[in-house]
């Protein structure tokens, strides 16, 4: 059956129809929906791991075992998982194995802009990149078959535009890919010095023999049209120069973007007049093209910041501008803002009157850096909040006014350590695990806390308090953040203590179908003395009205936060008389 | 034939991701090409939320650009205010009259803007306004805005009711089907009453 299928969702497809046996990921936009659809299919094994270095390490084991196997992550759980990639480059594998590597230019979801091309260059590993779904779906099988034939590790790369674009897909069967025997083989798999020294020979032919296959696979093509300009690209890019350029430029196409095809490239720059490379990010294939000694231009035109588009390649090579009208007054941004019910919020509340020091990490709660809130004062990298506050503590000595925030999903991913860490080396901070019972900012992921596993299996919950206890806190409270006068008592209590402190702020997501939502509250115009004090939550329910606060009763899901903080009782339920 | 560009514009948690599946399934099901581009995570929670529907013999790029768009399916005033720079000259403007205050308007650090839509017009914007909330109240739930913008953009495209009709059985939530039939008939008779 033809579909439309989301770029994930094709990937998915992928890897059902190539027989792939076990999937480990850890969840992160835009890759999330990869592993969320594979789980769908009973044949394949798939599973949320507590963070991207433990999902690679599981689907490299598989693929030791024999399977098919698959992890994938965004660009930054490819940092997390940097170590296990670099050595599996050496060990290769037994059944196929490939890392998808979601990129995100523009950063619509992400703390960087980092290019994933380059682990492929430093872990001298072969990388497919898709242009569009049915791309996403056949190239799972190629790399499949690359990983397997050449015995290496396969890293996919896919890019915002590819993840979460929807095209049409023709669905094909499942090849059922029989386990392959298991043999054990030291020499391969043990990598200590002695072994390892042999394996690096092995990695340095094997990017030989990938640069031969280069020239010759179906990944990579010449489109030829006009030959007064030629463009070298991948990915998204390509799909916006056939938009842009059309027949007015041949086009080589890269589906293996490393190693480069050296000669073909040698010979498409040969027969067009004027080459460009168009890359988002980094000038990865400029640098490689340039280094053979052909004159070719990029960056010198495009930037390396954010996302291309059509326009920009028409404007920058063909000099043709794009006309419209717009709206002539400022129109105010509408930045994301936490949920109205949002649990985080009435904690932040506090943080924020207290004025204390966040060092805050990922996750929707880094929300609560913005405006009115303004209650964080760092955020670099999944679980770094605990480590980076303990740090900070060592050096300037005020656990009394400092603390961390990181959520439950966060903190089994690499809060944990930080936690270690403080336990073992005399810290005295303030953690607080903002536990909403599920993974939120990537759509309501399960994970270790939540008692339910990515099939949607019961499973034992991982206790959060006994972990905390287990790293050496002693001092480990549990708040409910609607309660702001508790949060604020237990805040003030743990933060003056002179030992290392754990607070749980525990409350589920309200967006969490199990969460029943209350009436939403209305406010009396003639208590209402338009203090604003139930403004200071930042609520997106809360607006004024005539001079008065007022409440929009199609956002509101009446947890009653902005409630209990007016000082002249002028917000409540109606009766459920109006709806 | 020339690919045509859809764009839907709105607040997260409007419900653009149904309206753009709909879409997505109706101009499929007529033959064409199509790609659906959307965004999620980040953007989502409460942010301004774009989503670009083409379809045509070939679709390449997923993204429409400004000037670009033949149809805008505005859920919001100041979205639309934002967004109306990606029609095309000869394009139409599809917009609900409700209004949701930004962050920084609720925090006093910016103003709403007065009679979006009249300057709207003034700038020879081919506008068709709509009180989508209204009419979604009156099928059942505020939440069926999106199937009744829907409605009024199908009196406007070249493809049969019944099309439509089909797209919103299959995509919408089981339970749904019949509030969102009815609200898309709501959207569709208030465009032909004009």
């Amino acid at each position: 059956m033809k579909r439309l299928m989301l770029g994930n969702e094709a990937v998915a497809r992928g890897l059902y129809e190539a027989g792939c046996r076990v999937i480990s990921s850890y969840p992160g936009t835009p890759s999330t929906e990869i592993s969320e659809y594979a789980a769908k299919y009973e044949e394949i094994y798939a599973e949320w791991a507590p963070n991207e270095k433990v999902a690679a390490e599981v689907a490299l084991g598989a693929s030791f075992g024999g399977a098919r196997s698959f992890c994938a992550m965004k660009h930054v759980g490819l940092n997390v998982a940097a170590d296990p990639l670099f050595t599996s480059s050496y060990t290769g594998v037994n059944g196929g194995m490939i890392y998808a590597v979601a990129d995100d230019p523009g950063m619509h979801s992400s703390q960087n802009e980092q290019d994933s091309r380059h682990y492929a260059i430093a872990a001298k590993l072969p990388m497919l990149e898709p242009s569009d779904s049915l791309e996403c779906r056949d190239f799972v099988k190629e790399a499949y078959e690359i990983s397997e034939k050449f015995d290496t590790p396969v890293l996919f790369r896919l890019s915002t535009r590819v993840s979460h674009s929807q095209s049409i897909v023709e669905e094909g069967e499942r090849n059922e890919v029989p386990l392959k025997d298991y043999v054990k083989n030291p020499q391969k798999y043990v990598m200590m010095p002695a072994f390892a020294k042999g394996r690096h020979e092995t990695v340095e032919r094997r990017l030989e023999e990938l640069s031969h296959f280069a020239e010759s696979t179906g990944l990579n093509r010449v489109e030829w049209a006009s030959k007064k300009i030629g463009v070298i690209c991948s990915g998204i890019a390509y799909q916006y120069v056939k938009e842009a350029l059309g027949q007015e430029a041949s086009i080589l196409k890269l589906g293996l973007i490393h190693p480069l095809p050296q000669k073909l490239i040698q010979d498409f720059a040969r027969q067009v007049d004027k080459l460009y490379v168009i890359e988002e990010l980094d000038d990865v294939f400029e640098t490689q093209v340039k280094k053979q000694g052909i004159p070719c231009e990029g960056k010198a035109l495009f930037t390396k910041l954010g996302e291309y588009s059509p326009q920009l390649i028409a404007e920058k090579i063909l000099g043709q501008k794009t006309e419209w009208v717009d709206f002539d007054e400022a129109v105010p941004a509408r930045p994301p803002a936490m949920c109205p019910g949002c649990p985080h919020r009435g904690l932040y509340y506090v943080l924020s009157k207290l004025g204390v020091m966040v060092s805050g990490d990922i996750g929707c709660y880094t929300l609560g850096a913005a405006a009115p809130l303004n209650a964080m004062d760092s955020c670099i990298c999944m679980g770094a909040s605990i480590s980076a506050l303990h740090g900070f503590n060592k050096a300037r000595n005020m656990p009394e006014k400092s603390v961390a925030v990181i959520g439950d999903s966060t903190f089994m991913h690499s809060g944990i350590t930080g936690l270690v860490n403080i336990g073992y080396n005399k810290g005295n901070s303030t953690v607080i695990i903002l536990d909403n019972r599920i993974t939120g900012m990537t759509g309501h992921q399960q994970n270790p806390t939540t008692g339910k596993t990515l099939k949607g299996e019961e499973v034992p919950q991982i206790q959060i308090e006994a972990v905390c206890r287990a790293a050496g806190i002693n001092r480990v409270s549990v708040v409910d953040p609607y309660n702001v006068a508790q949060v604020e008592a237990v805040l003030k209590e743990e933060l003056a203590s002179p030992e290392p402190s754990v607070i749980i702020s525990r409350r589920p997501c309200v967006l969490l179908k199990s969460v029943p939502k209350k009436e939403p509250l209305f406010v009396d115009a003639k208590k209402c003395r338009a203090c604003k004090a139930c403004f200071k939550i930042g609520c997106p329910a809360i607006h004024m009205e005539d001079g008065k606060a007022a409440v929009d009763p199609t956002l509101c899901v009446g947890c009653g936060l902005c409630a209990s903080l007016c000082p002249f009782h002028a917000i409540g339920p109606l009766g459920g008389a109006k709806k | 034939m020339k690919t045509k560009s859809v764009m839907i514009v709105g607040v997260g948690g409007q419900g653009s991701l149904l309206a753009s599946r709909i879409l997505g399934y109706v101009f499929q099901a007529e033959g064409f090409d199509v790609k659906v581009s959307e965004v999620h995570g980040m953007s989502q929670r409460g942010g301004s939320v774009v989503t670009y529907i083409k379809y045509g013999e070939k679709v390449y790029s997923p993204i429409v650009e400004q000037g670009e768009a033949d149809y805008i399916l505005s859920f919001e005033q100041l979205e639309a205010a934002r967004w109306v720079s990606y029609l095309k000259k000869d394009g139409v403007m599809v917009a609900s009259t409700q209004k949701i205050d930004p962050m920084p308007v609720i925090t006093g650090a910016a103003v709403y803007p007065q009679d979006i839509l009249p300057k709207l017009q003034r700038l020879g914007v081919n506008l068709r306004e709509i009180d989508a909330l209204a009419l979604a109240r009156q099928a059942g739930s505020p939440k069926a805005t999106n199937t009744v913008l829907i409605g009024v953009l199908s009196a406007l495209m070249p493809f049969e009711k019944e099309k439509w009709e089909e797209a919103i059985r299959q995509i919408a939530p089981a339970k749904f089907v019949e509030l969102n039939l009815k609200a898309f008939s709501l959207g569709r008779e208030a465009a032909c009453l004009r």
